[in-house]
């Protein structure tokens, strides 16, 4: 047998590295107050500014804060908002698209006019609006990264399934007798996923850049809970006094996002080769 | 004669095509007017060429289509209005063998997947030992039921789809095209596996193909079409044609025999377009015979034991 | 004379896998030659491997050689390799409807043919095409040439690409399947063609088909091909009326014929191996009906029958 797609990107070149520095941010923001023996909100402002050393590996920051401890806090920020965003947006995105593509007629004009029209404003003009709406902090950053992406997996999800709802598979399903709830969950929607997931998956990298410009914005997760955006905004006005407290983070958001790319590209490369595989048998 | 399995009654169906923006939308008839009676245990069999209309009749049959005027019955119950939950509980009763064997399996499901959803679909229990015993009846070895698709050959494939369509011991199969894609080295066993299963089983069968050759060779009956209606119903396979198409589908072949080589193509010219048809006989601008009468009125079956549409039958 | 086209015991691989076998064969002018068996016997490699494209799939010729009128195709440059394509071997595909240039006007994908290769002026160019679309009996060949490929029907493109295939004037035609993807009565046409073009110009012709049919209608001699290897070459007519091998008999008589009666029909059990898994011995044995456990044991060689040639241990009359 061979191993599922997933474990076999793992071993790609890019691959990876790319993966273990996923799978150690994860694990990180897991078990943050295991990993450090500083709090993230206690303020020291005797040690305020102090540059990388032994016992601040990565420095602090204007309030005394250890850097490294708030980096790995606001993994967890991080990482859990853009993630269950994403997730939120997948399962939206999924269900409108599949019932556009499956009922058709003036419901799939509907959501297609309304989706190209989403589609055509820049995610962060979207976020925006929405977090004016809602106010700021970590739900409505949620919502505005949901909404945000919820044109992109409609449409997608809507294409494979126009595109499955041709093969002859479905037409033998159907001379069976099978119902719309058969061939919707258990032909048409297991066929979709692959593709859905890599996009959402994809598509997280750049909801942790958008999440970060949020918390740049002070929109983001409010203080003293820290974000990496949160951070950068804060850095960026000691730019020169103290350059470690937006320099890490800014590295932090960078590293995840290609590591969350170059995953991503390996994982499409396996699912790839497995589909040209069935076709050339 | 015994009690028919199947009544086909003037069977029409009107595509409708483009009407986008500026664009007047188009309508073909992709089966105009097609009228048969399929006894109980016959093997009828569907020839014609591209968009003569074959594939969509088989599709009408079954009501995987719905039909834009007519009705079929069958053994005495009228399909074509049906609601949808009796309509369920009739599909029990026939199936279909599809043409591409690579796509009317789900990649994603296992052999023992594909023959359990008939059982799923209906609502029916799994007999213990069932996908074994089907998977015997069409000659596959028992361990194939854990195999994907991509892990099999076409002609498995076709062998698995042939099990899929007979798990609720239908009635009535329509077979599209099942060998079109496969080596003419796999067609005899694919032919050969469905002629043993309709002597076992007692099955019906609408045989649609593209080849006149292999329908002449399993069939009892022949229906020919060309461009969505019936040119010519041949009573036996081996009925000499009246129909110049027919004639011409014959001298198409390519007999395995060099000392009978044909030095020129039976028939000129191609398939016309299904819109905007001309008024007469569809066949008129190919045809070697076509007179004026032809180009302007549309001939229509006889009445004979060999029906034929034509003015001037061979 | 020396042929047009000959292979020696030529062998390719792709990576580790050796997908054909020492396979030898022999074109003259004014001929033309069918190369038969199932998918996966390797005809589509055989014919790549006549005209230098084996290294567009990854593979190359891992023994024996490949000669064009006598030149040695690995003796040659990539230009010289290419310069023969198009001008001296025409290529037909198998599906027309993906073969030609969606964007491109008929008239203008043809004349360009006949400018690379021939070195004509795009007037002079244009006269040509006209006059090859005449040949292949197409009506109105002045608006087929300003037509766009989506305007015309499967079996007019399958002329089209004819037409492409002699632009350059080849000596050799090497057509893939030419008619699998057209309609039974456009078959018969594009089957007439090629046979009258080899009548009328002189031109080899490499056929290459599954169907034993085609074979008997337009082919001098056959070659049947089985898991990579040669089963039996020969000229057209001693095969028919008695085929040595028993893979070629299985694939004369899976085609029906007028008049067979129900449940006369033979196929060939099983299917073709995949290059990973070829059976010892003789590559056919386990699908053979005259196979004993000497051919799991042994690879028949090609022994000499009549003027062809054949491999089989169980051949009708043992050769001395």
């Amino acid at each position: 047998m061979t191993p599922p797609a997933p474990l076999r990107a793992l071993r790609r070149p890019a691959g990876a590295p790319a993966g273990l520095w996923l799978i150690l941010v994860i694990l990180a923001a897991i078990a943050a107050p295991l990993l450090t023996p500083y709090a993230y909100d206690i303020q020291n402002l005797k040690s305020a500014y102090q540059p990388p050393s032994a016992s601040h590996w990565l420095g602090t920051d204007e309030f005394g804060r250890d850097l490294l401890t708030r980096l790995i806090y606001g993994a967890r920020t991080s990482l859990s908002v853009s993630s269950i965003a994403i997730t939120i947006s997948v399962l939206c995105g999924m269900t409108l698209g599949a019932a556009a593509a499956w009922f058709g007629g003036w419901f799939d004009r509907a959501v297609t006019t309304v989706v190209d029209l989403t589609w055509s404003f820049p995610e962060i003009l979207i976020a925006l609006i929405l977090v004016a709406i809602i106010g700021p902090g970590t739900t409505g950053t949620m919502v505005a990264i949901s909404v945000a992406y919820l044109a992109q997996f409609t449409r997608l999800t809507r294409a494979q399934i126009m595109t499955l709802k041709g093969e002859t598979f479905i037409e033998a399903a159907a001379s069976l007798g099978a119902g719309n709830a058969h061939i919707l969950f258990r032909h048409l929607l297991p066929n979709a996923l692959a593709p859905v997931l890599v996009s959402a998956m994809l598509a997280t990298g750049d909801a942790i850049i958008l999440e970060a410009t949020l918390g740049f914005f002070g929109l983001g997760a409010q203080p003293p809970v820290p974000s990496w955006g949160g951070m950068m905004s804060a850095g960026s006005a000691l730019v020169f006094k103290a350059p470690w407290i937006i320099i890490f983070p800014g590295l932090a958001v960078a590293i995840t996002v290609v590591a969350i790319n170059l995953y991503g590209d390996a994982l499409i490369a396996e699912l790839d080769i497995r589909a040209r595989m069935r076709r050339a048998v | 004669m015994t009690a028919p399995m199947l009544q086909i009654e003037a069977l029409t169906k009107r595509f409708q095509t483009g009407g986008g923006f500026l664009k007047r939308p188009r309508a073909m008839l992709a089966v105009r007017d097609v009228s048969l009676t399929i006894a109980k245990g016959e093997v009828v069999g569907v020839v014609g060429e591209s968009g003569c209309g074959k594939s969509t009749l088989a599709r009408l049959v079954l009501r995987l289509l719905e039909p834009s005027s007519g009705r079929v019955i069958m053994d005495g119950t009228d399909l074509t209005h049906l609601a949808p939950k009796a309509l369920r509980a009739a599909r029990k009763r026939m199936a279909m063998v599809f043409q591409d064997p690579y796509s009317s399996l789900d990649p994603r499901f296992s052999v023992a997947d594909v023959l359990t959803e008939p059982f799923t679909v209906q609502r029916r229990p799994l007999p213990p030992g069932q996908i074994a015993e089907m998977l015997t009846a069409v000659g596959l070895p028992t361990h194939m039921a854990s195999s994907h698709p991509h892990q099999l050959s076409g002609g498995q494939r076709q062998r698995v789809g042939i099990a899929r369509a007979l798990a609720l011991r239908p009635e009535f199969v329509v077979l599209d095209e099942p060998t079109a894609s496969l080596d003419v080295s796999i067609q005899a066993q694919i032919i050969d596996l469905l002629a043993g299963l309709r002597d076992e089983m007692g099955l019906t069968y609408l045989f649609i193909s593209h080849d006149l050759g292999l329908v002449r060779y399993f069939c009892d009956r022949i229906v020919v079409m060309y461009l969505g209606a019936v040119v010519e119903i041949l009573p036996t396979a081996d009925a000499k044609p009246r129909h110049p198409y027919t004639r011409a589908l014959i001298d198409s072949g390519f007999a395995p025999d060099p000392t009978r080589r044909r030095a020129i193509a039976p028939l000129s010219g191609e398939i016309p377009s299904p819109f905007d048809l001309p008024p007469g006989c569809a066949f008129a601008g190919r045809c070697p015979h076509a007179t004026d009468h032809c180009r302007t009125e549309r001939p229509v079956l006889d009445a004979t034991t060999h029906p034929t549409a034509c003015f001037h039958p061979l | 004379m020396t042929p047009l086209l000959e292979l020696q015991n030529v062998s390719v691989s792709i990576g580790s896998a050796q997908l054909l076998d020492g396979v030898s064969l022999r074109l003259e002018r004014g001929q033309t030659l069918g190369l038969v068996g199932e998918s996966g016997s390797g005809k589509s490699l055989t014919a790549m491997a006549a005209m230098g494209l084996l290294p567009l799939i990854g593979g190359h010729v891992s023994a024996g050689s490949v000669s064009f009128d006598g030149q040695d195709l690995a003796s040659l440059t990539d230009p010289q390799r290419r310069a023969l394509r198009g001008r001296r071997i025409g290529f037909v595909t198998q599906n027309p409807m993906t073969a030609l240039d969606p964007v491109q006007r008929i008239g203008a994908q043809i004349d360009v043919v006949s400018r690379l290769h021939l070195g004509l002026t795009k007037s002079a160019a244009r006269a040509r095409t006209l006059d090859l679309l005449t040949q292949l009996r197409i009506p109105e060949a002045h608006a087929v040439a300003e037509a766009w490929p989506h305007q015309l029907s499967g079996g007019m493109k399958q002329r089209i690409v004819i037409a492409m295939a002699l632009a350059g004037d080849p000596e050799l035609i090497i057509a893939d399947e030419p008619t699998t993807a057209l309609d039974v009565t456009v078959q018969a046409q594009i089957i007439q063609i090629l046979a009258a073009l080899v009548r009328e110009k002189g031109v080899a012709l490499l056929l290459i088909t599954h169907d034993m049919g085609v074979v008997a209608q337009i082919c001098d001699r056959v070659a049947v091909l089985y898991a990579g290897r040669l089963a039996e070459e020969g000229a057209v007519a001693p095969i028919f009326a008695a085929p040595q091998h028993p893979y070629t008999k299985a694939l004369i008589t899976c085609i029906q014929q007028e008049g067979m009666a129900r449940g006369t029909l033979r196929g060939i059990p099983g299917a073709v191996p995949s290059a990973r898994q070829y059976p010892t011995g003789c590559r056919f044995h386990p699908r053979c009906i005259k196979a004993t456990a000497e051919c799991a044991a042994h690879t028949p060689p090609l022994v000499a029958k009549g003027d062809g040639q054949a491999a089989c241990l169980h051949l009708p009359e043992p050769a001395l």
